[in-house]
């Protein structure tokens, strides 16, 4: 099925009203989609470190846990760090959600194909992982109720949003790493 | 008091809520203190690059952890330790070294060899316990300074007796 869902309106439709949401994305067009649905200091955008956006937001649900954490990944992102839905199984924080924005494209290395275009069901392998709610969406509609699991319901949460492939311009985060940090810890109150 | 003891005890009295691990022999005491705390969260990985982003997420959410693995591990974090440089993120690593004097397996012995090289290569800050009193301070100093750092405890530490135990277990 050839997918109709447009990534930047996935992610903002995701990220309206976040209340006290805590954002993580992957290196990549998920940062720039973060960026473009409106920065926060409560987002963390990557800009490196491919792999590790599921594990910075199960830190980041274990560290606290009464707020709500959202991954928002590429496949490609998410390909690589595989073993980390397994490390999160183990763990099943509550208040984590991990959001993977599939395009079936390295987006930004030529729009190779990545495994997901060949049939790799990454929601199939999150549920082996333990991830009790782990859904394909395709539509509107899908990514209306996503939102509202991902503010409402108990996690883990494991969605893969089939989104069309295009290249779009980017919208660029702060790239000082010390500074996204810093900002972030700061908005939680936490000591610099 | 062992070693292990020792650690998990400065690991208590720095606020260490989270820590990460790769099972290693010469880690086990440890990770069982840890896993019997209930003021810690023991986290296993499937590779040691995940501690690298456990920690990292850890940190923005306002807790300290650290990172138990072997020197083979260090083969696995290289790339991801870019993000801990860059964003100044603290960084405690409490690595068990492999490939050093009684090694029993080879194979081992081309990371052991490269391994603080490679730490240092990386911007980390990397101390040495060559004796099972020092290990406890030097994690201790580490925690307590907020940066990036690894301390590598010497084989002759652990002993290659564990290992051997291990085998024929």
């Amino acid at each position: 099925m050839k997918a109709s869902l447009h990534r930047r309106e996935v992610v903002s439709a995701l990220l309206k009203e976040r209340q006290d949401l805590l954002v993580v994305a992957g290196l990549g067009s998920t940062s720039w989609d973060i960026t473009a649905a409106g920065d926060s200091p409560l987002s963390f955008p990557t800009w490196g470190a491919m792999g590790q956006a599921a594990m910075i937001g199960l830190g980041l649900a274990l560290a606290q846990p009464r707020r709500r954490v959202l991954v928002i990944t590429g496949d490609g992102e998410m390909l690589m760090g595989l073993g980390s839905l397994a490390t999160i199984g183990v763990q099943r924080p509550a208040n984590l959600a991990i959001v993977v924005i599939d395009n079936e494209r390295y987006g930004e290395t030529g729009m190779q194909t990545t495994h997901t275009a060949h049939g790799i069901d990454m929601a199939a392998m999150a549920r082996g992982c333990g991830f009790k709610d782990s859904r394909i969406v395709t539509t509107r509609a899908g990514v209306t109720r996503l939102r509202a699991a991902i503010h409402g319901k108990k996690g883990p949460l494991f969605a893969q949003v089939k989104v069309v492939a295009e290249k779009l311009p980017l919208v660029l985060p702060p790239h000082d790493g010390v500074v996204l940090k810093d900002r972030f810890r700061e908005a939680l109150g936490a000591k610099r | 008091m062992e070693w292990p003891e020792a650690v998990h005890r400065s690991l208590g009295a720095a606020g260490v809520r989270v820590v990460g691990y790769v099972p290693d022999a010469g880690h086990k005491r440890l990770i069982e203190l840890c896993q019997a705390d209930k003021a810690m969260r023991a986290v296993v990985l499937t590779t040691e690059e995940e501690g690298i982003g456990l920690a990292a997420g850890a940190w923005l959410g306002g807790q300290k952890s650290v990172l138990l693995m072997q020197s083979s591990g260090v083969g696995n974090i290289i790339n991801v330790l870019g993000m801990v440089q860059v964003c100044r993120f603290p960084l405690v690593m409490i690595v068990t070294m492999r490939g050093e004097e009684g090694e029993f397996n080879p194979w081992q012995v081309p990371m052991g060899l490269a391994t603080a090289q490679v730490l240092e290569a990386m911007g980390m800050t990397v101390s040495r316990a060559s004796d099972a009193s020092e290990v406890a301070p030097l994690v201790a100093a580490a925690l307590k300074g907020e940066k990036a750092a690894a301390v590598l405890i010497s084989q002759k530490v652990i002993g290659i007796k564990s290992f051997q135990e291990q085998r024929s277990q």
